[in-house]
């Protein structure tokens, strides 16, 4: 289970998270939904110490998270990422296990198995030789769902993984959640918009700033909290 | 035409001059390869400026010039660092900042501090590579072999780090040694190669062969491949062209270093300018086949 308690990050001086807290049981598909600029990106990168954080705790199965990031999956979001870096589909992959595998190591042959099984799973396996900068932005993302699920990780985390892909690529996604839940693993997933693909969730957070709503989606995605979250506008379309 | 290749070779001072060319070319192209894809190039050519500000303090203090050169270099990179963190200062702004002002800092040491007007700015500035003795080739041999193990050692935490650096921290790599190294390294590759093309061209060195590479092959380590036979390649003709032509070593070296670039960025088979003109205009053709196709068709 992951356990957020009293969190508050500063920003460029100015506060972007305050007082936030959650959990995200194990087994469990939460997603964080909230405006531009609600903090968002900033909470997963607190949670995972990329960014300095003023007060609050972050716990994973009851320890300090920061001491077991060999059992969390990161993907940042895409924009965050230099397409026309000289790598290759396989090569990012294989970053998955760059740390497990220990300074002055090569990668072993389960590394390699397992990074195949990755990109197999996600339909990208036959594209691994290419550069990275060659594939669409749905294949960009399936190559770090891939490398997501080649560490093998307890707790996955994922910035915005819908953003500009295609029906393909979506649907790869869902499944993969799906599967990934079933076999007890902890998801929490930024969305980037109010759409349908809330349905997949378990539990949402609805953010700005401050934690609003936590809940399944009826709980959360009412008028009343979406106008504290977005303000009257989106509360007219959504109520 | 042999001839035209062996005469320079019987001179001891070309001979010096090749070897640590080579050796530079290869160690500019690994190093470089890192800053082209951390888009560190405008760091470079700060830094490669602000190492003039440790020269007369070094001279002064009676260490080597290399030393002060190399504090300097590292210390504008950290005043960077903390203008950028702890600002609203953008990069660009900071950096010529700094730059101008450890240029100003080291001419005006030199001209101030007791002793220091021994230093010759115009040699700092251009370099000449003619000029270096056996024991500099041996040192340049020394980094760039220990550069090249270090890379080797670290290759596979260098490439996570500079291609997804938020990904790898959050994997618990720790970021910032990798982050402080490649400025480090990028430094001592600046001071070694100080001597040969100086501070004025001495980015290109770093920047070109690396870059051209980047337009040809598909893989960090190809880059530094290729980029290494670009950039011994380079100081060779640069050097040879310098002789015949009784030019300045370090320019002829640049320009040869531009040219390769030239031919990449027009012939790259993968993404060449004539290429990708070729390509559209080939696209463009069966467009109009197509539709010329169509309209036959109708009745």
């Amino acid at each position: 289970m992951l356990e957020i308690q009293n969190l508050s990050v500063d920003y460029r001086g100015t506060r972007a998270l305050e007082n936030v807290g959650f959990t995200v049981p194990v087994g469990q598909l939460v997603g964080s939904v909230g405006p531009n600029g609600a903090g968002k990106s900033t909470l997963v990168e607190a949670i995972l110490g990329l960014v300095p954080v003023i007060q609050g705790v972050i716990r994973f199965n009851g320890m300090p998270l920061r001491r077991q990031l060999l059992k969390t999956a990161y993907v940042p979001q895409r924009s965050r990422i230099d397409w026309d870096y000289p790598v290759t589909v396989w090569n990012v992959v294989m970053m998955a296990q760059t740390v497990q595998t220990g300074l002055f190591q090569r990668f072993s042959r389960q590394t390699k198995y397992l990074a195949q099984a990755a990109l197999e799973r996600v339909g990208m396996y036959e594209l691994r030789h290419r550069p990275i900068g060659e594939l669409s932005g749905g294949q960009q993302q399936r190559d770090f769902l891939a490398r997501a699920l080649a560490k093998e990780a307890e707790l996955l985390i994922f910035d915005e993984p819908f953003t500009a892909v295609d029906r393909k690529t979506e649907d790869v996604i869902f499944e993969i959640f799906q599967e990934l839940r079933a076999a007890g693993k902890t998801l929490l997933i930024i969305n980037h918009d109010l759409g349908e693909s809330l349905a997949i969730y378990d539990q949402l957070l609805l953010l700005n700033k401050r934690l609003i709503a936590q809940g399944t989606r009826q709980e959360v995605v009412t008028s009343d909290n979406l106008e504290r979250a977005y303000g009257r506008g989106l509360t007219r379309v959504f109520a | 035409m042999l001839e035209w290749i062996i005469e320079p070779l019987s001179l001891s001072f070309m001979q010096r001059a090749l070897m640590l060319g080579i050796v530079l070319g290869v160690l500019c192209a690994i190093v470089g390869s890192y800053m082209i894809v951390q888009q560190m190039g405008m760091l470079a050519h700060a830094i490669s400026h602000s190492v003039m500000a440790g020269l007369p303090i070094a001279y002064v203090v009676g260490v080597a010039l290399s030393i002060g050169a190399l504090i300097a270099g590292v210390v504008s990179a950290l005043v960077l660092y903390l203008i950028e963190s702890r600002s609203r200062v953008k990069t660009d702004a900071a950096m010529a900042l700094i730059l101008t002002s450890f240029v100003a800092l080291g001419v005006t040491l030199v001209s101030t501090l007791p002793g220091a007007n021994r230093i010759d700015l115009v040699h700092i500035l251009f370099g000449n590579i003619l000029g270096v003795t056996m024991k500099e080739v041996w040192w340049s041999l020394a980094i760039a072999v220990i550069g090249i193990i270090l890379v080797r050692l670290f290759f596979k935490e260098l490439l996570f780090y500079t291609f997804d650096p938020k990904g790898a921290q959050a994997s618990g790599l720790p970021v910032h040694w990798y982050n402080a190294s490649l400025i480090v390294a990028m430094t001592v590759t600046i001071v070694v190669c100080l001597p040969t093309v100086g501070a004025l061209l001495v980015v290109a060195l770093l920047v070109a062969p690396a870059v051209t590479a980047y337009l040809l092959v598909k893989e960090l380590h190809q880059m530094m491949w290729v980029g290494s036979i670009i950039g011994a390649l380079s100081s060779v003709i640069g050097m040879y062209l310098s002789y015949y032509l009784d030019a300045p070593s370090g320019a002829t070296i640049v320009l040869v270093a531009f040219c390769f670039f030239c031919l990449a960025f027009f012939f790259s088979p993968s993404e060449g300018l004539l290429v990708s003109l070729w390509r559209q205009h080939t696209r463009s053709k069966l467009t109009d086949a197509d539709m010329m196709q169509t309209q036959s068709i109708k009745p």
